[in-house]
């Protein structure tokens, strides 16, 4: 689970990160009163939306005056913001940060991970701030600092302190440096995060070690004891269909193609995903019904997949463990009624109760493709696709 | 032989009167694996299955002999539930719950080293399917039918995906000595690696399986071991060549957020360290078959 920018300086300043004074603003009046209620003379007006990269797409103003800011949160307000982020659809505008711009002399990065390799909460820093760890990951992976944690004992002093004299600050600072290292830490273990990042950590004019961007990233399995933060989850920042699958125990991912996928098992689902690309075909969504997916939840499934306007074929594989191809067979075919789907269905089923479910499709009178095998299901999927398209298409021609 | 159990295996099941631990408690038995009792705090004494119910896992072992635990307790007391199991000196615990926080595992991890290396206990998932020794024993709730003894080792981070091997596998008239899903969470008890060593010690296995999936360094991992310390020969798969960066297909741990961590990239690590990549998720079994007849005749096992 994701949040935002100033949702996330809110938590850590809890924590004892510094932070620069801001507030939010919903619109552009609330704005104008936030920076007098702010104080100074320059202020950064900031778009809240789930995505890193605000500054590129435009999404962060510097004004000098009220009417510069009123401007610009007028400019901002239900603006869409394209980030190579949030792909080419974008994500509107709906609240902004009003911050106090201050006086920037070095920019650092700095991260927390969860590392999968160590098994531990990792500390990355970087005397430059401001730019991506993924590329400097990739162009200079040595002049990254690394500082991993032991879970039992916590983040020592001394490791907060290797880090910053790592990142070349100054004497006066390193104490503040300190504190943030600490809290992020704190604030990361205590809330159940998966990642922090603080891009940049700046060192004002004043010698002020301030977090002037924050991320934060919690763990979806944990959220149940962590109340406090899993309110803060904003569903307009979140794909629709994803939302409603996850009230139908679903998984669901959105993708550009315009096959549908009904699968269980996640590792199932994304090998099935291959086999279409690999039969010539693109997959419209990633979708686990997961185990013991009764009829209801395959005819959610199929409603969800249908919403999709792109999609003009559906691929259904099967293969049962804890589910059953009985129930899974009646689910689709029940579906398949109620829906009165107009696309192509190609349906494989393996596992248990194999037979029966078969026959449940063979004898349900529908016009359903059944296949045996994952090659034959995809093969049968991307040809049906095609000569449905050609029907249509000669339809629309007036052909006969 | 097989990998981590076999028919003599002593086994209990960890929130035992639950109704999925109910349900797969029974078809476990019914494939033949040796369900010693289960544990269930607040009802030990009673019996469930027509076995004894424990209040904690020490009891299960000084009262009969346990050595292997499944594990269905809910995802908000697993991390627990683990732990105690590895304290009482259970020396395999396999976690079929889905859904643990992600530092929950890193304790239970750190918990488990604790042990010196002769008494750790090892974990196999969460978010597994469990483990399968073909014909002899089963901690796990895959389709126990679809499987068949054999010569090949499976090892696959998912569940389904590993019972669409084992079925093309049979096929082709191929069978398993033993099938092990790790798990779909970014933390998992254990890896790639550990189950490799495993099946490079059993004389059973010939080759090995290995499908795995997007995010993390096991795979990589995995393929380095092969390389510098694998006899057999291991043909591998990784799903997701499709997945879009920075999304979790489903699995937690299914996340492209690093460099190495794409299908496509993982794939040409494995194929440089000289396993053999099947190039479809339909050519598991087929793949597997080129590498048993690359193979030097060696000595069979027969198995009746």
């Amino acid at each position: 689970m994701d949040i935002h920018e100033y949702q996330a300086k809110e938590l850590l300043a809890g924590f004892g990160v510094a932070i620069p004074r801001g507030g939010v603003a919903y619109s552009p009046e609330q704005a104008v009163y936030r920076a007098s209620e702010i104080g100074g003379s320059r202020w950064a007006v900031k778009a809240q939306i789930h995505s890193g990269a605000r500054g590129k797409a435009g999404g962060i103003k510097l004004c000098s005056n009220e009417d510069e800011v009123r401007q610009a949160a007028k400019t901002l307000l239900g603006k869409r913001l394209v980030t190579h982020q949030t792909g080419p659809e974008g994500r509107v505008v709906h609240r902004l940060y009003i911050e106090a711009a201050v006086p920037i002399e070095r920019e650092l990065y700095l991260g927390l991970v969860l590392d999968r390799k160590t098994e531990r909460i990792m500390i990355v820093a970087h005397p430059q701030g401001g730019m991506e760890i993924e590329e400097i990951a990739k162009s200079a992976p040595d002049s990254i600092l690394r500082e991993s944690v032991e879970p039992a004992i916590g983040m020592s002093a001394f490791q907060a302190r290797e880090i910053a004299y790592g990142l070349g600050l100054a004497p006066a600072q390193v104490s503040r440096a300190v504190t943030t290292l600490l809290g992020a830490y704190r604030a990361f273990r205590d809330l159940d995060a998966t990642m922090v990042e603080i891009n940049p950590l700046v060192v004002t004019a004043d010698g002020q070690v301030l977090a002037l961007d924050c991320k934060m990233t919690f763990d979806d399995n944990a959220m149940f004891r962590r109340p406090n933060v899993s309110e803060l989850r904003d569903y307009a920042e979140e794909d629709p269909r994803e939302a409603q699958a996850a009230e139908h125990g679903l998984n669901y991912v959105g993708l550009d193609g315009d096959i549908g996928c009904i699968i269980n098992g996640a590792g199932l689902a994304m090998a099935t995903m291959d086999m279409i690309k690999h039969a010539g075909g693109q997959p419209a969504n990633f979708l686990d019904v997961g185990g013991g997916a009764s009829p209801e939840r395959v005819a959610a499934a199929f409603r969800l997949v249908l919403s999709d306007a792109k999609v003009g074929a559906i691929l259904v594989n099967i293969f049962a463990g804890i589910n059953r191809c009985d129930w899974v067979a009646q689910g689709v075919v029940q579906a398949a009624r109620d829906i009165q789907m107009k696309v192509p269905l190609v349906v494989r089923l393996a596992g248990t109760n194999v037979d029966e479910g078969r026959r449940i499709v063979r004898e349900s009178g529908l016009p359903i493709i059944t296949a045996e095998s994952l090659s034959e299901a995809a093969e049968k999927v991307v040809a049906a696709l095609k000569s449905s398209r050609a029907q249509s298409t000669a339809h629309g021609n007036g052909a006969p | 032989m097989s990998i981590l159990i076999d028919e003599s295996t002593r086994v209990i099941v960890q929130g035992f009167t639950g109704e999925k631990a109910t349900f797969h408690a029974r078809e476990m038995m019914a494939y033949g694996t040796n369900v010693v009792g289960g544990v269930t705090p607040g009802k030990g004494g009673s019996r469930h299955l027509d076995r004894p119910v424990f209040n904690t896992v020490r009891e299960a072992v000084r009262e009969v002999g346990a050595e292997a635990s499944i594990v269905f307790v809910p995802a908000a007391f697993c991390a627990d539930s683990i732990m105690e199991a590895a304290s009482a000196g259970i020396r395999l615990v396999c976690t079929i719950t889905d859904g643990i926080p992600a530092q929950d595992m890193m304790m239970v991890k750190r918990y488990l080293f604790r042990f010196p290396r002769e008494r750790r206990t090892t974990l196999v998932g969460p978010n597994c399917a469990g483990i399968i020794s073909a014909g002899r024993a089963m901690l796990g709730i895959m389709p126990g039918h679809i499987y068949s003894r054999g010569n090949v080792g499976v090892v696959s981070r998912s569940g389904t995906l590993g019972y669409e091997a084992a079925a093309q596998m049979n096929d082709l008239g191929i069978g398993q000595t033993t099938s092990v899903g790790i798990g779909g969470d970014p933390i998992n008890g254990s890896s790639f690696v550990d189950m490799l060593k495993l099946f490079e010690e059993d004389p059973e296995t010939e080759a090995v399986m290995m499908i795995g999936e997007i995010g993390g360094p096991q795979e990589a991992e995995a393929a380095l071991f092969v390389k510098e310390n694998m006899s057999k020969p291991v043909v591998g798969y990784v799903a997701g060549l499709t997945a879009p960066k920075g999304r979790r297909m489903g699995h937690a741990g299914a996340i492209i957020s690093a460099f190495g961590d794409t299908a496509a990239e993982k794939a040409e690590i494995m194929r440089s360290a000289g396993l053999m990549v099947a190039p479809s998720p339909a050519e598991l079994g087929s793949t597997v078959a080129k590498a048993l007849a690359k193979q030097p005749t060696r000595k069979r096992v027969v198995v009746k």
